[in-house]
């Protein structure tokens, strides 16, 4: 930025006028390249949506051949991908796995990080912060090294090639990554609210519960939601405990039956991913705002 | 029967060096104002959780109305306690905050709308009860919490700080408004404090503490007029206690700034007479204070703005302060040691 000047007379009409015109010119420029950027993500985030849209409702022919535009229907738009996804795999079966593996895995990570959360920023003293972190570092150790040790879990508790192996297997990685980031919301949330609830007639889980809980409800919602884009997305466990389809959820479920050999059924594994897509990306929309305040709040504290 | 009741009560933090509170015991009577007052750090906060059930004591007893409560949890001491930050439920509105207590109790919904709308009528509240705590103003968020406080009709209350987190305006007219509150309530109150105006402004009597110790306890006057040592003798008063080493006896003389007079002044013969040297004037609008030295040591004397004072800066002149106005104290161990009133 230039250095004030200053004078010893008043500026002249004309030259307030430019310095208007200045003004008025910078918070256009800014603003422009603020929507410009704005305009460059949202297509580059919403671009695989639409292509993945297109090609759902595209007939073999049009889709494979190079010298057409894949953003145009050359041939006429068909269903015949989807009825293929029904009718000739058991989506709507998947479908249903995953959602039970979803609420299962969700309830239990919920059940389980809020007790830990609270002990090891409340009551764990100084050494809350570091079991915290140990506990997060289990989050890092890969599945592909974790599978094996876990099969035997799996197999003794008689949950193989079921898709209860998942609702077993998957809290290993959202109770650690969710304890972790509830820890830095508790550790936000004022003692005194909960001392006071306390004085004025609660005990301890009372006080939580009407204080605490409903203060973080932000914090409770972005582990809802980050465990249930880690069981979504989860392939490897998914891949080595289950192989009977009826059992299998979406991740694997498309993937194993919708590649056959070097055949992809590009069309229909489109679909498949769109239709769990859209329904997911309208919910964390409705709840974008808590979402992102839960979020950067727990980043920064935690 | 005393309300609230500390037996030899301390308490060390794990890994904390020394105690917090160093086995205190102290009695309230029956809907005083009792003020806890000391430098920051020195335990109040410690010492009104502990009355307050928040922290277990690691040794003694807490009494309140007579009864043992020290293994009792908080809700089961039926005390109000308003937080140095108010710690208003944010996700609550204000009819809903001062209401918690009473939910708590299961009240029914009628009385607890009736007991709501009482108290915050005794404190100009009630146009803000729907609103949610971060919409109001601190002194507002203050009597919310007093509200809450009061709504359940507490034996005791605890508050601790209150008026710190208000600007300076509203702090003078929050400590009025705060006292005559308790006196139209009449409930027994310990209120901790590092400021001494606003103990001497308030309290019926002050318990002065200091490293964990009550180091004397007594009305605002024999606090002032009679500090047991050197500690609140120096901690009260504006410029405090002056305290003078006496070559023959091995005391220190301690007198307030206004009782050190020109010895032309001190008429009779029962005064002691000082050389003091005056550095410096400084003129306070009300008051006139003389900074200088007996001897080696730092000495202030007081005086009304419009006294007439025939001093020179620069000048030794002879002071006197009358005998009944001088104390003497303990040079090693700072306590008083001619007759005094009102030691806790
Ligand atoms: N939870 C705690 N853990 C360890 N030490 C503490 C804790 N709370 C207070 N203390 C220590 O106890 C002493 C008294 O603190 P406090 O009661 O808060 O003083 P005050 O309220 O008079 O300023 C201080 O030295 C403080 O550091
Ligand atoms: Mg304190």
């Amino acid at each position: 930025m230039a250095a004030p000047v200053y004078r010893a007379s008043l500026p002249d009409a004309n030259e307030l006028a430019r310095e208007r015109r200045r003004a008025r010119l910078r918070r256009f420029g800014g603003r422009s390249v603020l929507y410009s950027a704005a305009s460059f993500f949202t297509l580059f985030a919403a671009l695989p949506f639409a292509w993945m849209l297109l090609t759902v409702f595209k007939q073999n022919a049009d889709l494979y051949d190079p010298n057409h535009n894949p953003f145009l229907y050359n041939s006429p738009p068909t269903l015949d991908n989807v009825r293929l996804l029904f009718e000739q795999t058991q989506y709507a079966t998947f479908i249903r796995n995953t959602v039970f593996v979803s609420v299962f895995v969700v309830v239990i990570t919920l059940v389980a990080t809020v007790p830990a959360a609270y002990s090891l920023t409340r009551l764990a003293g100084r050494w809350g912060e570091s079991l915290g972190i140990a506990i997060f570092l289990v989050y890092l150790i890969p599945p592909t090294l974790l599978f094996i040790p876990l099969s035997r879990v799996v197999a003794e508790l008689g949950v193989r090639n079921s898709w209860w192996a998942m609702v077993v297997v998957y809290p290993s990685f959202t109770i650690p990554f969710c304890t972790w980031l509830l820890m830095g919301f508790f550790k936000s949330i004022p003692w005194d609210i909960e001392e006071q609830a306390m004085i004025d007639g609660y005990s301890r889980l009372g006080a939580i519960w009407r204080t605490v809980l409903p203060v973080s409800i932000p914090g409770l919602l972005t582990v809802v939601v980050f465990s249930l884009a880690l069981t979504l997305h989860e392939f490897v466990y998914a891949l080595a405990f289950v192989t009977s389809s009826a059992e299998k959820t979406i991740s694997i479920g498309v993937t194993t039956e919708l590649i056959r050999g070097d055949v992809y059924f590009w069309q229909s594994l489109m679909a498949a991913a769109a239709i769990v897509a859209i329904p997911v990306a309208i919910l964390y929309n409705l709840f974008l705002d808590r979402f992102i305040a839960g979020f950067t709040l727990g980043a920064v504290k935690g | 029967m005393a309300a609230i009741e500390a037996r030899g009560i301390t308490k060390r933090f794990d890994g904390g060096g020394g105690a917090a509170v160093d086995g205190i015991d102290l009695a309230s009577t029956d809907g005083e104002f009792l003020v806890l007052l000391g430098p920051s750090g020195c335990g109040k906060t410690t010492l009104l959780r502990m009355i307050g059930g928040l922290e277990p004591p690691t040794a003694g007893d807490i009494l309140i109305g007579g009864r043992v409560v020290t293994d009792l949890p908080p809700r089961a001491r039926h005390i109000a306690m308003v937080f140095q930050s108010y710690a208003l439920y944010p996700h609550m509105t204000v009819f809903n905050n001062i209401a918690f207590p009473l939910q708590a109790a299961k009240l029914p919904k009628e009385t607890q709308k009736q007991k709501v709308g009482w108290a915050s009528g005794i404190l100009g509240i009630d146009h803000l009860l729907d609103r949610k705590p971060r919409q109001l103003s601190g002194g507002q968020r203050q009597r919310v919490a007093l509200a809450r406080a009061l709504v359940r009709e507490p034996n005791v209350f605890l508050l601790d700080e209150p008026l710190s987190n208000l600007d300076a305006q509203r702090r003078a007219s929050a400590r009025d408004e705060l006292q005559q509150f308790q006196r139209r309530v009449g409930t027994t109150t310990l209120y901790v404090t590092h400021d001494q105006v606003e103990a001497m402004g308030m309290g019926d009597r002050i318990a002065v503490m200091d490293q964990g110790r009550i180091r004397q306890v007594g009305t605002p006057l024999e606090i002032y007029d009679d500090p047991a040592d050197t500690f609140v003798a120096t901690f009260l008063g504006s410029p405090p206690m002056n305290l003078i080493p006496d070559g023959a006896s091995g005391l220190l003389f301690g007198f307030r700034p206004e009782h050190f007079v020109p010895a032309s002044d001190a008429t009779g013969d029962d005064a002691v007479r000082f050389p003091f040297h005056v550095h410096r004037t400084e003129y306070l609008g009300a008051e006139r204070l003389l900074y200088g030295a007996v001897g080696e040591t730092r000495t202030i004397a007081r005086f009304p703005a419009n006294a007439d004072l025939p001093i020179h800066v620069g000048a030794t002149s002879e002071f006197a302060v009358r005998r009944r106005d001088l104390k003497r104290f303990d040079r090693e161990t700072g306590l008083r040691r001619d007759q005094i009133r009102g030691i806790g």
